[in-house]
């Protein structure tokens, strides 16, 4: 039989920003699998240009509604490091505090919004308030809790207020604080209860060899600067960014693509799994082990499992920030600096992957040029691969046009593609 | 209430879009999760790309978050006006444009080029929901309070008046004992700026950027008095008040 197929998926839902599916097979064969990106693009790296260093991150924070956490503190560590900044620990700490609050918020509104209705065949988390209450129950608890974190630490959930050049404008009371971390031990029975739910949820069989990328841990797992590393072995200065990327364009989207040592590469919270696994805690590798995810994993649909995974991390990192910062004394929380020109790069693990922003400043500290290169950029060359891949593995198991589109449909959703952030 | 009464008031239709924006004023819809769901149980959600794969056309309510840049986008604005009851503004990029308006003020051309180089990239002049179709309500913010969205929602639901604030978010800044962050030496748009959100930006020692737009009972010339009395420049000021497009020109002395 021959196996004719045109699938066209416009405006594919359950991601965040607008992209299409298209694929073609001819006499059982593909054709092409093209993952277009079709978002409107803002122009931010044109915006950013004559607008002053403290205003900066401020407007950065605006790329993404759900990372803007990490947008604001790629944007300041771009500024500190071009102004020679060094932010005082205490401040280190919130910063790196209202991060995890940010990939625990990001990573449960993947896994049970975006990603759960597919694996419990339903159309959203809607229908499983009433079907599942038990799992919607823990999605909300987890973040909520998530929101607190931001909202304490940064003033709001989303659009950060808080973190400024030099350190952090306000910091909470001990009491709050306290209180915060009482609230994250009170959740861990929620996130074991996930990864426990994990175990049941059967998770597409797929495996396409790929290039990982993050950055590159210390003593610990890396969120904020540093060296770059691949797991193809490329290790780089986080200032040498631009040829850990290699931005280029292709016509059928908006949004760029990029490259290192292959066609393609991966970035995300698979890739930082498998670049910096040893860093985990053994409460965290045992709860790895049990969803049989172990590095280097090479199944993109496992993203959502390193996810959950990274939420436990965070969760249990959290505790021990907040022991550090209640122990310490607060205020020291902003560093003084001398406006000055500079250039500067600002690396940071982003919940969908790493992430770059770099400006030059002139005397005045005013932007001159900005570049910003985001997560779902960096995917997008690797969601295209793989769906060729997916599709050529699921036609020869005689997989119809539907089972096909359904498949192609979740591995986008698997890299939890920001893609109104991937054109800026 | 109605509920209570064992009569289950028919759930209202709602759709919620997205043009260009980031994204954060939808996910603010998922929020306050005490009360999600019972909010949600008082909607039926028939089209919300964003975290459900059901694509309905019939809604009475559509709120839209994103400005309009492309030609593509203003048809397909046109034709969720045609369908939509009441058509709501979510968010300072729609009602007023937002931080996307930054780009207006340089050459598209050089936009494009800035950022693509020589590859070719549709875009247009950034508008505001109302520069193209017919808006009812606006509920502004960046991102947009889910406390004042589920309040207005429950409000049209229930058929009530939607009032906001009149007065400038220094009154809710005040009322949380804040210390002023002209006293800090910064630059503060609260003072002219409509209340409603409850002021985290003064609480958290940063100034106001004004993205509520205007306070119907701002009194502009004493703002001008503290910005001279604080000795800010011209350009420090613009930046903040052209930061959303959400305030009108202002005059400031250059003296
Ligand atoms: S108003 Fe702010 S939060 Fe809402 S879409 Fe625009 S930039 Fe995002
Ligand atoms: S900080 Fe801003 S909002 Fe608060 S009182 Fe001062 S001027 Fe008004
Ligand atoms: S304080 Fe000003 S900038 Fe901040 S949310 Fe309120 S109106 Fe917007």
């Amino acid at each position: 039989m021959k196996v004719e197929m045109k699938i066209d998926v416009h405006h594919l839902t359950r991601v965040e920003g607008h992209g299409n599916i298209n694929i073609r097979v001819k006499d059982g064969k593909l054709v092409e699998a093209q993952w277009a990106v079709v978002e409107t693009p803002r122009f931010f790296e044109a915006m950013l240009k004559g607008i002053s260093y403290n205003m900066a991150p401020t407007l950065s924070s605006r790329i993404c509604g759900i990372c803007s956490i990490s947008h604001t503190l790629a944007s300041l560590r771009a500024v500190e490091r071009a102004m020679k900044v060094n932010i005082p620990r205490a401040a280190k700490l919130l910063r790196l505090l209202a991060k995890h609050g940010e990939t625990l918020q990001s990573h449960i509104l993947h896994i049970f919004f975006l990603a759960a209705p597919d694996l419990f065949g339903v159309s959203s988390v809607i229908p499983l308030i009433k079907s599942h209450p038990e799992v919607a129950g823990l999605a909300l608890r987890l973040k909520e809790l998530a929101n607190r974190i931001c909202d304490l630490i940064t003033g709001r959930t989303t659009h950060p207020v808080s973190l400024v050049v030099g350190g952090v404008s306000k910091v909470p009371e001990k009491k709050e604080l306290e209180t915060l971390k009482e609230e994250i031990i009170e959740r861990l029975p929620d996130i074991q209860a996930t990864v426990e739910l994990f175990r049941t949820l059967s998770i597409p069989d797929f495996v396409r060899e790929t290039e990982f990328v993050s950055l590159k841990g210390k003593r610990d797992y890396p969120w904020i600067g540093g060296e770059l590393v691949s797991s193809d072995g490329v290790i780089k200065k986080e200032d040498d960014y631009l040829a850990m990327t290699n931005e280029y364009k292709e016509d059928f989207t908006t949004s760029k693509f990029t490259r290192l040592s292959r066609e393609s590469f991966a970035v995300g919270a698979l890739a930082r799994f498998n670049n910096n696994y040893r860093f985990l805690p053994d409460r965290v590798k045992a709860a790895a082990r049990k969803l049989n995810l172990q590095p280097v994993n090479y199944n993109p649909f496992m993203n959502n499992i390193a996810q959950v995974i990274e939420c436990y991390h965070v969760m249990l990192e959290a505790i021990d920030i907040l022991d550090k910062l209640l122990d310490n004394r607060l205020d020291r929380i902003r560093a003084g600096f001398r406006v000055k020109a500079g250039e500067g790069v600002g690396a940071v693990g982003a919940p969908r992957g790493i992430l770059y922003h770099s400006y030059i400043l002139n005397r005045k500290g005013v932007i001159t040029k900005a570049n910003c290169i985001i997560p779902t950029t960096q995917n997008n060359a690797n969601i295209h691969h793989d769906m060729a891949a997916l599709v050529q593995q699921s036609l020869k198991q005689n997989k119809n046009d539907m089972e096909i589109t359904r498949l192609s449909e979740m591995l986008v959703r698997a890299y939890d593609p920001c893609i109104s952030c991937s054109v800026h | 209430m109605l509920k209570y009464l064992g009569i289950e008031p028919e759930k209202i239709k709602i759709g919620v879009f997205d043009f260009t924006g980031c994204g954060g004023c939808e996910l603010q819809l998922a929020n306050k999760e005490g009360t999600l769901v019972d909010f949600l149980a008082l909607l039926d959600v028939v089209n919300f790309r964003e975290i459900s794969s059901d694509r309905g056309d019939d809604y009475d309510i559509a709120l839209i978050e994103g400005s309009i840049t492309r030609e593509d986008e203003v048809e397909r604005l046109k034709e969720i006006r045609k369908r939509a009851k009441i058509l709501v503004a979510l968010g300072s990029c729609a009602c007023f444009g937002g931080v996307n308006t930054l780009k207006n003020k340089f050459p598209l051309r050089e936009v494009v080029e800035e950022v693509y180089g020589k590859d070719r990239v549709e875009t247009g002049q950034v508008r505001a929901l109302g520069d193209v179709v017919k808006v009812d309500l606006q509920i502004p913010g960046c991102p947009v309070s889910k406390e004042e969205v589920e309040k207005i929602v429950v409000n049209i639901v229930n058929g009530a008046e939607i009032k906001f604030p009149k007065y400038p978010v220094c009154v809710e800044c005040r009322q949380k004992l804040n210390t002023c962050v002209f006293d800090l030496g910064q630059i503060c748009l609260g003072p002219i700026t409509r209340a409603g959100c409850g002021a985290p930006c003064p609480t958290g020692k940063v100034g106001c950027l004004g993205c509520r737009g205007p306070a119907e009972e701002a009194n502009y010339e004493s703002f001008r008095q503290i910005l001279k009395d604080h000795g800010f420049s011209t350009a420090e000021v613009m930046e903040k008040i052209n930061f959303f497009n959400a305030l009108p020109e202002m005059m400031i002395d250059e003296s």
